[in-house]
């Protein structure tokens, strides 16, 4: 818990420093099965309260300063996917986050999936994991944003 | 009553030629019938249980048999028994009459039918795609025919799909999705309102369509479990324990008794974070977030707790063909004796937070009625059934391992917001109990987790009643222990339609608390 708390306070100044106390985030699922989903906002229960540290999941790619971006990209997905970030203000970046996204995962190989965010859209970060846990993400936006 | 008895109980509802019928286990009745006469028998099935149609689908066998078969699946809840009725569908023919004229339960499984294979449901009044979107597939390709290469025609352009429209003074659409304002899944949502009550809704799902059942074809059962965790992220457990189910039946495995007791643990266990998870959204879509908060800090502590026991926050890697990969041992069950209680004690004081107030119950109450006869006629399954006076659940019917643990079933009749509410609490109190009588009944049952596993040639339908209703997986293993072919049934799968009804009437702003008082699933509908 401890190294948490030290881990969110560096996150908090980084944040600070570069995105002037709001660093918001905008999600979009491309056909995940809703763990990742799950995990996303389960940062910001009281238990993690990511909000603390000045991020925010917003409900417009207007107000946004990244996407996050879950699922392998399903055909039916992909314009959806496009829009949005096409809807963004700069500067933006892309997030992605889960095994999915990275490559497709475990639907790699499906004649139904894009397979991987990257191919689509310029990724700055990615965060591993089946889900990855909050914890897991809040470490990974502080070692990017660092 | 012998299997013979029942066979013939059933048989004698109807008059016509029956090609073949066997008790294929003690829980599958398989009835085979020609083309002509399969909606007959199809038809006084569903109105003599009654049953909804389950499952109906198709198998691709032209390359061995020159044909496909299709299947419609019933449920005699009180016989306690799966009835399916089958037909030989000629391979160049490539069609059947469409059944659900008389059972609107069949009609979305046919749309399913006639994209994913090319056979055309006759008849069908409403043929568009459920999932394979116009605009982004060739409607000749067909993915789940053997013969299926993802080849697209070089002269697709994309095609446009057709909302059913209301026409009239005054009449407007509000377009909603695929992406939503909240971290959710993909769908879109047409309302069509006068006013402010919503005059039709029209859900267009498939957007989290990763082609599931193709992508099992040819898997090795392992491989298999892994895909049926991330089929629906909150039901990974539910999941693939309704896919192992299918595969010890069909092989005959015998799964010892501590890995029933852990695997019905676990499933209550999903059970209590999900519902946890549907109460507090209700909350937090009427603006309500103390309680909202509070719930969301429930549902933390008790994915903690999973993680504390499977090393999963959402119970991944515990099920095995066979049993369970994860055993509980002694200073679990302690931590276990010492957090359920906690929890338990918050969601009373949540209970009592939301019932307490006037202006929430003013919310939920007569909001989003979902009727009985429309839950019945649309195939509803799961919580929303139970909430509209459906008292059906698999833990009853085929007890299993429940048949030595103590509970009842949560039933509502008005089928409002406020009824589905009261199942889930009431359920979740129910699972915190059956959790409690499972770490009893482990004390005493040997060690053995996985019974020994020796795969065989067949096909059998395995189901668990999961947190928002039954989860429904019919296999086929071929002769190398790999998937042939596998069906999925989500309980969302009938629930969306529920959904599309409940809201009649009702205004647009309490669309997102009818949604998440249903709480369903897109990637579990989508597969």
């Amino acid at each position: 818990m401890k190294t948490e708390i030290v881990m969110g306070e560096e996150l908090k100044k980084a944040i600070h420093a570069k995105f002037g106390r709001s660093f918001h985030i905008r999600e979009v699922d491309t056909g995940s099965c809703g763990a990742c989903e799950s995990e996303i906002i389960a940062c910001s229960n009281p238990f993690y309260d990511i909000q603390r540290f000045g991020i925010d999941f917003v409900a417009s790619p207007r107000h946004a300063d990244a996407l996050l971006v879950t699922g392998p990209v399903s055909k039916n997905m992909l314009t959806a996917l496009k829009k949005t970030y096409e809807a963004m203000p700069g500067p933006k970046f892309v997030i992605t986050l889960g095994d999915c996204a990275l490559d497709g995962g475990i639907f790699k190989g499906s004649y139904y999936t894009e397979g991987g965010v990257k191919d689509i859209l310029p990724v700055a970060l990615h965060i591993p994991g089946c889900p990855p846990d909050p914890t897991t993400i809040i470490k990974s936006l502080l070692t990017f944003l660092k | 009553m012998s299997i013979s008895e029942y066979i013939k109980i059933i048989l004698d509802l109807t008059d016509v030629d029956i090609i073949e019928s066997s008790m294929l286990y003690d829980d599958e009745l398989h009835i085979k019938v020609d083309g002509g006469n399969f909606a007959k028998v199809c038809n006084l099935l569903h109105e003599s249980l009654p049953s909804p149609v389950m499952m109906l689908f198709a198998e691709d066998m032209v390359s061995i048999s020159g044909k496909f078969v299709l299947y419609c699946a019933f449920l005699d809840a009180e016989k306690r028994s799966w009835i399916f009725v089958r037909q030989d569908i000629a391979g160049d023919k490539g069609t059947f009459g469409s059944i659900s004229k008389d059972m609107y339960s069949a009609s979305l499984f046919e749309r399913e039918i006639k994209e994913m294979f090319g056979i055309e449901p006759a008849g069908n009044p409403d043929l568009r795609s459920l999932r394979l979107h116009e605009e982004v597939w060739p409607k000749e390709s067909h993915p789940l025919r053997k013969d299926f290469a993802v080849k697209r025609p070089s002269s697709f352009k994309g095609a446009k799909y057709e909302f059913r429209r209301v026409e009239g003074e005054g009449i407007f659409e509000v377009p909603v999705g695929p992406v939503h304002a909240g971290i959710i899944g993909p769908g879109h949502f047409r309302f069509s309102a006068a006013g402010e009550p919503i005059i039709n809704l029209e859900t267009r799902l498939g957007w989290t369509h990763r082609g599931i059942e193709k992508l099992l074809e040819g898997k090795d059962l392992a491989s298999s479990v892994k895909i049926f965790e991330c089929i629906s992220g909150d039901t990974a457990f539910g999941y693939s324990l309704a896919f192992c189910h299918s595969i010890e039946k069909i092989c005959a495995i015998i799964v010892p008794e501590r890995a029933k007791l852990i695997r019905a643990l676990f499933l209550e266990l999903e059970r209590i974070y999900n519902h946890v998870n549907d109460i507090g959204g209700i909350a937090l879509d009427v603006g309500f977030t103390f309680p909202a908060q509070f719930a969301s800090l429930i549902k933390e502590k008790a994915l903690q707790l999973n993680e504390a026991l499977s090393a999963s926050r959402y119970l991944k890697g515990i099920n095995t063909i066979g049993g369970v990969a994860r055993d509980i041992d002694a200073s679990q069950v302690l931590l276990l004796r010492e957090r359920l209680p906690v929890i338990k004690k918050d969601i009373m004081t949540l209970e009592k937070l939301l019932f307490s107030n006037v202006s929430f119950m003013d919310r939920v109450d007569a909001t989003g009625i979902l009727r009985t006869r429309t839950a019945r006629d649309l195939g509803v399954t799961g919580v929303a059934a139970r909430a509209s006076g459906i008292g059906h659940d698999l833990r009853k019917i085929f007890p299993g391992i429940y048949k030595t643990l103590n509970f009842n079933v949560q039933k509502e009749h008005p089928g409002d917001v406020a009824a589905r509410l009261k199942v889930r609490f009431g359920e979740v109190k129910v699972s915190m109990d059956l959790v409690q009588e499972c770490l009893e009944k482990l004390a005493n049952s040997p060690d053995q987790l996985i019974g020994p596993v020796d795969t065989k040639e067949g096909f059998g339908l395995g189901y668990a009643e999961c947190w928002r209703g039954p989860v429904l997986v019919w296999t086929r293993l071929d002769g190398k222990g790999r998937i042939a072919r596998c069906k999925i049934v989500d309980p969302s799968f009938h629930n969306w339609e529920g959904l599309s009804f409940a809201v009649l009437g009702n205004i647009i702003p309490d669309f997102p608390l009818c949604n998440k008082s249903f709480d369903l699933s897109y990637s579990g509908n989508d597969l």
